[in-house]
């Protein structure tokens, strides 16, 4: 691994997430964003040489909206780029800033992730993912029960649901001091029992209280070069690196090929590169995209390369919790908002505000000096970011 | 261009995408629809930076980016032609039956054009820099097309 030279995050902006934003627009929820992040970088859109848009295609019924959402974004004359990589998009955006700046071909990349979910359908959108000939006819969208099932398998009906639900009150408990998050339903633990038996049914074992929301929202990030971050910003959150995996679905996932989640491949890969052995002691902070609290609970295992029930262990334990050795999500995570193309960059964004000691509330109480963000998307795509606190390569 | 493909036996899959939508026109889209639906008036912004009027209005200037959500103005129902085409090919989402104008109109006291219908009169007709005025539909629809479409008028 060879980077020409160091990138930074020097500006964060975020819209306020909601499942309702009738009062703005596309371009005008996106242009608060932009106007945050511009502000917390210092800068002007004068400053800036580039801008990459991207959202999930089809969720708007809209064709090329980084055209007329140049509004909102300041995108007029500039470069810029569209990306469109699924539920990942928000990642998949961080890693086209990352390689405009450190390739050298500009200095300062705004990047501008958004969904205004409440205008569209959203499961329509993604079941034309799927093959015409052998999956569209039987595919349903988002929703599965898979993971449920082989948590209860493995660890037992009881034990299961127990650290599921409480995964979900911790993320709520983070959610409700995030004032931009969207779901902040105050839960408390001794809800637990009530919840896993009364809240409706999806599929299977996951319930409604467990799956995460569909909400309107924008996120914005300024990217710099070394030079410039470092004159423009106190504490840059520096990208170390990033990892990228995903497999097809109805010839690989449901197939014969050997099972091997995108996570842990993704995982191995950038711990490998960067020379991580212990990720659990090395990294001091992770904003995991967490589509339920099955996933978020199963993956902790996939993401950190556990055994056994280590992952379990750390949920029982508190170890995830804001104020834990591990915090995850001190945002509310995905469970809490979900506006699906800003919501992988939602979590790069926050990772860099807790290097940069900018989270407000939410802030955890220890110096993050390396923090890991993960996006998600169909079919098992996998975007993992490393943010430094020191200037990486 | 080879022609002689085998295609017995192939079979292709028939689809169709619903894909229904909301859209929210936000604060600065809405007031513009309701003062020409309640009023029969049109609406820019100014954005005295560049020294422009802008219409359709926009919460932002897409030059300067700055925040134009209270710089309202009203601009004429009459304009004049800066372009226009002719459509000629049938289609089941066209507004009109062919053939029918389109006409890019920059209204009275605006320094950016808007689209519209043109219609009273033949396509074979319409001259850049003619003046033209809005129709107002009888029945509003709450859209762009409560102006039902421009006409010739006397500049």
């Amino acid at each position: 691994m060879k980077k020409n030279r160091n990138v930074g995050i020097i500006g964060v902006g975020q819209s306020v997430y909601s499942s309702h934003r009738e009062e703005v627009n596309q371009p005008e929820m996106i242009n608060e964003a932009v106007v945050e992040a511009l502000e917390s970088a210092g800068l002007t859109i004068d400053d800036v040489d580039c801008i990459v848009h991207g959202n999930m295609e089809l969720f708007e019924m809209v064709h090329q909206p980084d055209l007329w959402h140049t509004l909102g974004t300041g995108a007029l004359g500039k470069e810029s780029l569209r990306v469109t990589t699924g539920g990942t998009t928000g990642a998949t955006l961080v890693a086209a800033a990352d390689h405009l700046v450190a390739s050298g071909l500009h200095d300062v990349v705004l990047a501008i992730g958004f969904e205004k979910l409440q205008e569209g359908h959203t499961t329509g959108g993604i079941t034309n993912m799927a093959d015409p000939l052998w999956g569209r006819q039987l595919q349903t969208g988002a929703l599965t029960g898979m993971t449920a099932a082989q948590m209860i398998e493995e660890f037992g009906e009881e034990r299961a649901k127990k650290v599921a639900m409480k995964y979900r009150i911790l993320m709520d408990q983070h959610a409700m001091k995030n004032h931009k998050a969207h779901r902040r339903l105050g839960l408390s633990p001794d809800q637990a029992d009530e919840l896993m038996e009364n809240s409706p049914q999806l599929v299977g074992e996951l319930r409604m209280i467990h799956m995460c929301s569909q909400s309107d929202g924008a996120c914005a990030m300024v990217f710099a070069s070394e030079e410039k971050a470092t004159a423009l910003c106190d504490q840059p959150a520096w990208i170390k690196d990033h990892v990228t995996a995903h497999r097809e679905e109805m010839f690989c996932i449901f197939g014969d090929a050997p099972v091997l989640s995108t996570h842990r491949y993704a995982a191995r890969k950038l711990y490998q590169r960067c020379g991580i052995t212990n990720p659990r002691e090395e990294i001091d902070l992770f904003e995991m995209y967490d589509p339920s609290s099955w996933w978020g609970s199963d993956w902790l295992r996939e993401f950190l390369l556990l055994e056994g029930d280590e992952h379990l262990k750390m949920i029982e334990n508190d170890e995830i919790a804001m104020d834990g050795a591990f915090p995850v999500n001190p945002s509310g995570g995905v469970i809490a908002s979900n506006p699906i193309g800003a919501t992988a960059m939602v979590r790069v964004a926050e990772a860099a505000l807790q290097i940069m000691g900018r989270a407000g509330e939410h802030q955890v109480p220890k110096t993050v000096n390396q923090a890991l963000a993960s996006g998600f998307g169909g079919t098992m795509w996998t975007v993992l970011t490393l943010l430094t606190r020191q200037v990486p390569w | 261009m080879p022609s002689d493909f085998d295609t017995s036996d192939c079979y292709t899959i028939p689809g169709k995408l619903a894909l229904p939508y909301t859209y929210f026109a936000g604060r600065v889209g809405s007031r513009f629809i309701t003062t020409l639906r309640d009023r029969h008036k049109i609406m820019g912004v100014r954005c005295d930076h560049c020294d422009m009027v802008l219409v359709p209005p926009r919460q932002t200037c897409e030059r300067c980016l700055r925040d134009l959500s209270d710089q309202w103005c009203e601009v004429g129902t009459r304009g004049e032609v800066v372009n226009y085409t002719v459509v000629r090919y049938p289609d089941r989402h066209q507004p009109r039956p062919v053939p029918f104008v389109l006409a890019m109109i920059r209204l009275e006291g605006a320094d950016t054009p808007i689209v519209h219908l043109l219609e009273e009169i033949a396509p074979e007709q319409v001259v850049i820099g003619m003046a033209v005025e809005a129709v107002f539909a009888v029945k509003t629809t709450a859209t762009i097309r409560d102006i039902d479409h421009f006409k010739p008028c006397d500049s």
